[in-house]
């Protein structure tokens, strides 16, 4: 994968947690998802079509998915509640939209964002792309990004080949 | 002042609103498509719309586009994060009055909205 791509994440990633959280970040040595430690009690995904094809994952534990919501909305937000998911996939939204924004490459569309909550779940990627995880630090917490991202030729869709699946 | 908020995110639009009360417009209706936006926008009559671009069942362009054919003075400004030149301009041909990139502070979507009504020489 382009290590133009997984700076642009970062990039975004302090951006959106600075403005709307005002929280800073501080980002590990990205590995191949494959090698990560990370758990995931939260996910927001994030789908990429056009010219990249693939999918973004947003992969939290719970105790670091609940300050970030509080931190988001100002509220404590039970993780039962529709707008604890809403938060997790607009902040997943941030972050890849952000991220897509300055990737320069051409036409690419990101999906509305799905959000997983299941204790150590996993979200199965899609089987032609190289997945690569960033560890990231928050005062909220840890977390990571996992891209599993290429470039395409023709427009394909990206959550075509992307399941979510808790467990 | 009214005002109609468009955005799938609940969360964005209870912070779009809070904004909003925060320079004193409280009279505010919110959709969470631009399917639901037009459902509600004849009866609402909004004096401004606060719209997002990815949304599921209707996006923010076509809404827009459709509203536009009737009625081309109500300003729009767009709030996303498709932030490239490509989609800026496709937005403002489709008829969007300014733009606000998410994420966005309160004070960046202030401004916007003051920039907005004073062009278009709205009342504030």
């Amino acid at each position: 994968m382009d290590a133009t791509v997984i700076r642009r994440f970062i990039e975004s990633t302090q951006n959106v947690f600075g403005t709307m959280l005002r929280s800073t970040v501080t980002f590990g040595a990205p590995v191949p998802t494959s090698q990560a430690t990370s758990c995931g009690d939260v996910s927001g995904i994030i789908g990429f079509s056009g010219d990249v094809a693939g999918a973004a994952v947003i992969r939290m534990p719970m105790a670091t998915a609940a300050g970030v919501v509080k931190a988001f909305t100002g509220e404590d937000v039970s993780s039962e509640s529709d707008d604890f998911a809403d938060a997790i996939g607009e902040l997943a939204n941030m972050i890849c939209g952000g991220a897509k924004s300055n990737m320069e490459s051409g036409s690419v569309s990101i999906s509305c964002p799905q959000v997983v909550l299941g204790k150590d779940h996993k979200v199965q990627k899609p089987s032609d792309a190289v997945s690569i995880t960033i560890p990231c630090n928050s005062p909220q917490g840890t977390f990571a990004i996992e891209i599993s991202i290429r470039a395409v030729g023709a427009h394909s869709s990206a959550s075509r080949s992307h399941h979510a699946a808790a467990g | 002042m009214r005002v109609m908020l468009v955005d799938d995110s609940k969360t964005i639009r209870r912070i779009q609103r809070s904004i909003l009360e925060q320079i004193g417009y409280t009279e505010i209706d919110e959709a969470c498509d631009g399917q639901d936006a037009l459902s509600r926008v004849v009866a609402f009559q909004p004096s401004l719309i606060l719209l997002d671009w990815n949304m599921p069942n209707m996006d923010g362009l076509t809404f827009l586009k459709t509203f536009r054919q009737r009625d081309k003075a109500t300003p729009v400004i767009m709030v996303t994060t498709e932030a490239e030149k490509t989609r800026v301009i496709e937005a403002i041909r489709a008829g969007v009055n300014n733009y606000v990139v998410k994420p966005f502070t309160p004070d960046t979507l202030q401004q916007r909205i003051k920039e907005t009504l004073a062009k278009v020489g709205a009342p504030q």
